[in-house]
């Protein structure tokens, strides 16, 4: 009982930014599910939500904020398919993770030019800011909200990938690109609306993750980027329930880690601090590798062979 | 014929590294500091540097086909282990403030002790610093031969996801407090050779080297480089780039031949890594973010993936543009023309704009596959052309 | 061999390159400076001199950096010439972004070298004064560290002088006052790599005792300090140190009250100042104690001009965060300005390596208080630290005391 009165303040913490990651991470799953693309820019589509939360709700009330700040995330989630991605669609494989690249240096340079570098405060959103007690733990609403409301949202999208003439679509294009097209689907927009889904996942994502650390800076999508990445591998690349399982892992992990020094201490593990905190980040990419060696196709993977 | 034209081939060699090392020297003594061209020392020796980090890279993502993003990493490695062996005894003290250093001794000094010099002398300064060049390119090697066991089994982003993955354990590793008293936990190193310290006297004057030496090291590795790719071992790497199925059925040993380009490839990232530390003055682990990965993978593009000469001159226009001529477009005034849209930040959004161009409507960069040389035999006898070009291209 | 020729060939472009830029950028540099950004453009015939401002506009820092640069820009428009030999020059502000990054600060250095500066300014943030200080010593280049509190900034070259506090008694000053708190247990926070907040916590240790203190370090590019907050109640800490930049200090801020912390914030000079008022205004349960290097109202007749100047001009108010609060680096920034011109006055001339000779003779009465150099130091004699509290209910910074070191 008493580790886990210690432990739980941890726990919550890294649910709330595990489920924060997993919306951005079934972003990172789908894209990669169908076009075999790292999508390094989506961490920055995500920083640019916030940001654009930050300037808009400067002079519009919150109920038009929310929904107009989603909808430019979308439409920035589509334009950049079409301009970045959809002309290297031939190309090699190693072209279209290039121009990713590029559009993620790209976002994060516009974002530097825009603020002029310097960190925004996020807007308060009422409610979901204020402060609870959990099991003697304080924290924040967002803290409690985020894992129903990641569930709620990938509840809805399986329902929609399995049940939708436009789901199926997606998941033949998954499976066989070449045949779809054949069949006649339009891979063109299969794969905006597959991008569309993504960036409204991470635009949600961001107003959770900023309500919860209030501030925004050109970079602050990059780590989240690539951690939600790692999630989607080790959840099994293309599974958007392995993605949502790996997050709120990798989410949990990282916390425990900040606070592993404590925690040992306190149990009597260990006598001097080990300075373990330096490791937080590192671990997330130990287990990338863990899981990429001993089981490429993560934990809910297909068994696909021609993927690793 | 073939044999004279060789002949002829390596005494035009000589004659350009001369006329080059030659040039470089005359910089260093023509621009004064304060001088406003001081500017093209700073870019000729940062390029040379990163000249040679991506033939590294090219070496690796351009001829050998595997997509490695771990760059930054083994760069953090090699300059670590050239400043920690080169922060002479006197120093050590004021760098380790934190921490009771265990290495407290230079390379250099313990040279020149060996020839009873005193501790700043010319020999042991130069002897030192390519000893600690050497180490540091060495254990680079052996990290990347230790990671790439588990991870050079994996294929294109997975590789790539992995290789990232690991620079960023091994910049938490050395950052690491309990490692403090070898690598001073997360603070900067410093005090160590620098470019600046190889000015000598000779006869009187003092000449400064400055320029010179990176830009020595860096075409003498890249030589070597050049050497290893048209080796019976550089056909191997690229037969593994264009089929790796055809090619182990050639009996090309895949998982060896790319071990060996993934630790070749390190080895001269750590090389560059050192230079990269002796150019910057002070190093830190945290200077070492996978955003330099993406610039090294950006100039290797922008040059094209596959071509040497391509990196190379990718790699001055890229460090030229950002250090130097675009400068004026944070500052208010560009190419004579005055906006307000020109404020801090404006220049690396025009940069980024540049790139993406680049990428999405030149997707083979400056060079392709080519080498200069193609070029030339081109534009002199355009009838015969297309025949010898290919044959020189693939040879 | 082909290869080898190509690459000789490619070096040649290179250089060939190297040479065409070179020419190109030969006329542009007569009046205009491509380079680097200049307050104005001095009329035509002036003598000039230039003074280079090595701060950081972007980054984590920038925030505190804009605000230094005001209170130089602000002594500028009073005091916009100087005599140099008897001569009358116009005071030219070239400024030099080093985005808070160390590695970036090496070339924002060299670009200041470049533009033939007399005397550089700056920074906030030690670690880019520690990186950029190899470069100012190489050129022979004077430069005034203004709020960079960490002892390694004067020690690694000759050039690099500095007017504020140093870590080593600030440090001492925030552990006293600790005790004077009644803590007896210490939580120590600081940014990995950050030369500042990595010193400030050392010294704060070694003052406090090491048995007494819990010490963390956290990542760049960490927004979620929830488990730091957790960390130090868990090990029954009762100060909660963190000096760290104020981009961090508005998050852990945040964090402190969500979780209810329930322990005195401790921190040093970077935590003075708007950003951290605007963030723990109306937390009730946040206690936040720093010291600085001045206080507002320390000199009623100057406060009032600066407020002025700044609510004068929409972009000041903006580089000042907003509001005219007035930040105790914007003073600083302001009493090194007129050091430098000291300095420049008793040189009589505009060569860096004259005036340079001259700085350690300046003994100038500032608004922060006295600023001297003792005998072959470079840090200028410095004693008192002000503390302050802030209050979360009106949103100001109450003065607490001035505080020394016996």
């Amino acid at each position: 009982m008493e580790l886990f009165d210690k432990l739980l303040p941890y726990l919550l913490s890294g649910i709330s930014v595990g489920g924060q990651y997993a919306l951005i991470a079934v972003g990172y799953t789908m894209v990669y599910g169908i076009l075999r693309l790292i999508n390094f820019a989506h961490g920055d589509v995500f920083m640019v939500a916030g940001l654009m939360m930050v300037y808009v709700s400067t002079w519009a009330p919150l109920y038009v904020a929310i929904p107009l700040v989603i909808l430019l995330t979308v439409l920035l989630g589509f334009v950049i398919e079409r301009v970045a991605y959809k002309p290297l669609r031939r190309a090699p494989r190693m072209s279209v993770m290039i121009s990713a690249i590029g559009v993620s240096y790209l976002l994060q340079n516009l974002a530097l030019y825009v603020t002029g570098g310097l960190n925004k405060n996020y807007p308060t959103i009422p409610w979901i800011s204020d402060t609870v007690s959990v099991f003697g733990a304080t924290t924040k609403m967002v803290t409690l909200v985020t894992p129903v409301l990641t569930f709620l949202l990938v509840v809805l999208l399986v329902q929609l990938i399995n049940h939708t003439k436009i789901g199926m679509a997606m998941r033949a294009v998954a499976r066989d690109f070449e045949t779809s097209s054949l069949m006649g689907i339009k891979i063109n927009n299969v794969i905006s609306i597959t991008f569309i889904i993504g960036s409204f996942l991470a635009a949600i994502g961001s107003m959770l993750f900023f309500t919860n650390y209030p501030g925004v800076t050109p970079t602050v999508g990059a780590m989240p980027g690539l951690k939600a990445f790692v999630a989607a591998v080790f959840g099994g690349i293309g599974s958007i329930p392995g993605a949502v399982i790996g997050a709120f892992i990798i989410g949990i992990c990282e916390n425990i880690i900040k606070g592993l020094d404590t925690l040992l201490t306190t149990f009597g593990v260990i006598q001097q601090p080990l300075g373990l905190s330096t490791f937080a980040d590192a671990f997330t990419f130990v287990l990338l590798i863990v899981i990429l060696v001993f089981k490429p196709t993560g934990l809910f993977g297909e068994k696909a062979t021609d993927k690793v | 014929m073939e044999k004279s034209r060789k002949k002829l081939n390596v005494i035009i060699t000589a004659a350009f590294l001369i006329a080059l090392y030659a040039l470089t020297i005359l910089l260093d003594a023509v621009i004064a500091p304060t001088s406003r061209m001081y500017m093209l020392i700073t870019v000729i020796q940062k390029s040379a540097v990163y000249a040679l980090v991506a033939v590294s890279m090219n070496l690796l993502n351009g001829f050998t086909g595997l997509f490695s993003l771990g760059q930054a990493g083994f760069m953090l490695i090699g300059a670590y282990t050239y400043a920690i062996f080169s922060i002479p005894s006197e120093n050590t003290a004021s760098v380790y403030q934190y921490y009771d250093a265990v290495v407290t001794f230079s390379f250099q000094e313990a040279i020149n002790g060996l020839f009873g010099l005193e501790a700043t002398a010319a020999p042991g300064l130069i002897l030192g610093a390519l000893l600690a060049m050497l180490l540091a390119g060495a254990v680079a090697a052996l990290f990347a031969w230790l990671i790439g066991l588990p991870v050079l089994r994996l294929k294109s982003d997975y590789l790539a996801i992995a290789t990232l993955g690991f620079a960023e354990i091994i910049k938490a590793i050395f950052q690491w407090a309990k490692l403090g008293p070898l690598t001073n936990g997360s603070n900067v190193l410093r005090g160590y050779t620098r470019l600046s310290d190889f000015t000598f006297e000779i006869g009187g004057t003092s000449v400064s080297f400055a320029t010179f030496v990176p830009v020595f090291v860096a075409s003498m590795c890249i030589l070597l480089i050049v050497l290893l790719i048209n080796s019976s071992y550089g056909r191997a790497f690229k037969a593994i780039r264009e089929d790796e199925v055809a090619a182990e059925a050639m009996g090309i040993k895949l998982f060896k031949h790319k071990q060996m380009a993934f630790c070749i490839s390190c080895f001269f990232a750590g090389v560059g890594g050192a230079l990269l530390a002796m150019f910057m003055n002070t190093i830190q682990a945290a200077q070492f973010k996978s955003s330099m990965t993406y610039e090294i993978l950006l100039i290797v593009v922008l040059g094209g993936l596959g071509s040497v000469t391509g990196s190379c001159i990718a790699s001055f226009l890229f460090i030229a543009c950002s250090e130097w001529w675009l400068r004026g477009l944070d500052s208010g005034s560009f190419l004579g023309i005055e906006s307000t849209i020109f404020r801090s930040g404006f220049r690396l959004v025009v940069f980024s704009v540049i790139i993406m161009l680049v990428v999405l409507f030149f997707r083979k960069g400056l060079m392709g596959q080519k080498e200069l040389p193609d070029l030339f035999r081109r534009r002199r006898k355009p009838a015969a052309a297309p025949a010898s070009a290919e044959g020189g291209a693939s040879k | 061999m082909k290869k080898i020729l190509a690459l000789l060939l490619a070096l040649c472009m290179v250089f060939a390159l190297a040479a065409c830029g070179n020419s190109s950028d030969e006329p542009a540099g007569g009046s205009e400076d491509p380079g680097a950004a200049e307050s104005e453009a001095p009329a035509s015939g002036d003598n000039v001199i230039k003074i280079g401002v090595f701060e950081p506009q972007s980054g984590d820092n920038g925030a505190g950096g804009k605000q230094e640069i005001l209170g130089m820009q602000y002594a500028n428009s009073l005091t916009p010439t100087v005599e140099v030999g008897g001569v009358e020059y116009t005071v030219q502000l070239v400024y030099a972004d080093n985005q808070s990054s160390n590695d970036k600060a090496v070339s924002a250095a060299q670009e200041l070298i470049t533009q033939g500066v007399s005397v550089v300014l700056g920074s906030y943030g030690s670690g880019v004064s520690v990186s950029a200080a190899t470069a100012f010593g190489d050129a022979g280049m004077p430069a005034i560290g203004v709020t960079c509190t960490n002892p390694q900034v004067t020690q690694v070259s000759d050039t690099y002088y500095r007017i504020c506090f140093i870590d080593p008694f600030q440090g001492t000053v925030l552990a006293n006052y600790a005790r004077e708190l009644g803590a007896t247990k210490a939580y120590c926070l600081a940014k990995q790599g950050d030369d500042y907040s990595v010193g400030l916590v050392n010294y704060f240790v070694e003052a406090f005792g090491a048995e007494n203190c819990i010490q963390e370090v956290f990542q760049e590019g960490t927004s979620d300090y929830s488990s730091y907050v957790t960390n130090a109640k868990a090990n029954g800490c009762d100060i909660f140190f963190a000096p760290v930049s104020t981009e961090a200090a508005a998050l852990i801020i945040d964090q402190a009250a969500t979780q209810d912390l329930g322990m005195t914030i401790l921190a040093g000079d970077t935590w003075d100042s708007n950003v951290i008022i605007a963030a723990a205004q109306g937390k009730d349960n946040v206690d936040i104690y720093v010291t600085t290097f001045y206080q507002e109202g320390g000199n009623a007749e100057f406060d009032a001009a600066f407020k002025e100047w700044i609510n004068s001009d929409s972009v000041n108010l903006e580089n000042n965060g907003g509001n005219d609060m007035i930040a105790a680096v914007s003073v600083l920034g302001y009493d090194a300005y007129y050091v430098a011109l000291e300095a420049i006055k008793a040189a009589g001339s505009t060569d860096p390596a004259a005036v340079l000779e001259a700085l350690p003779g300046v003994n100038y009465q500032g608004i922060t208080g006295n600023i001297s150099f003792a005998e072959g130091a470079k840090d200028a004699t410095r004693d008192v630290a002000f503390i302050k509290y802030c209050n979360t209910e009106t949103g100001v910074w109450d003065l607490i005391g001035e505080q020394g070191v016996e």
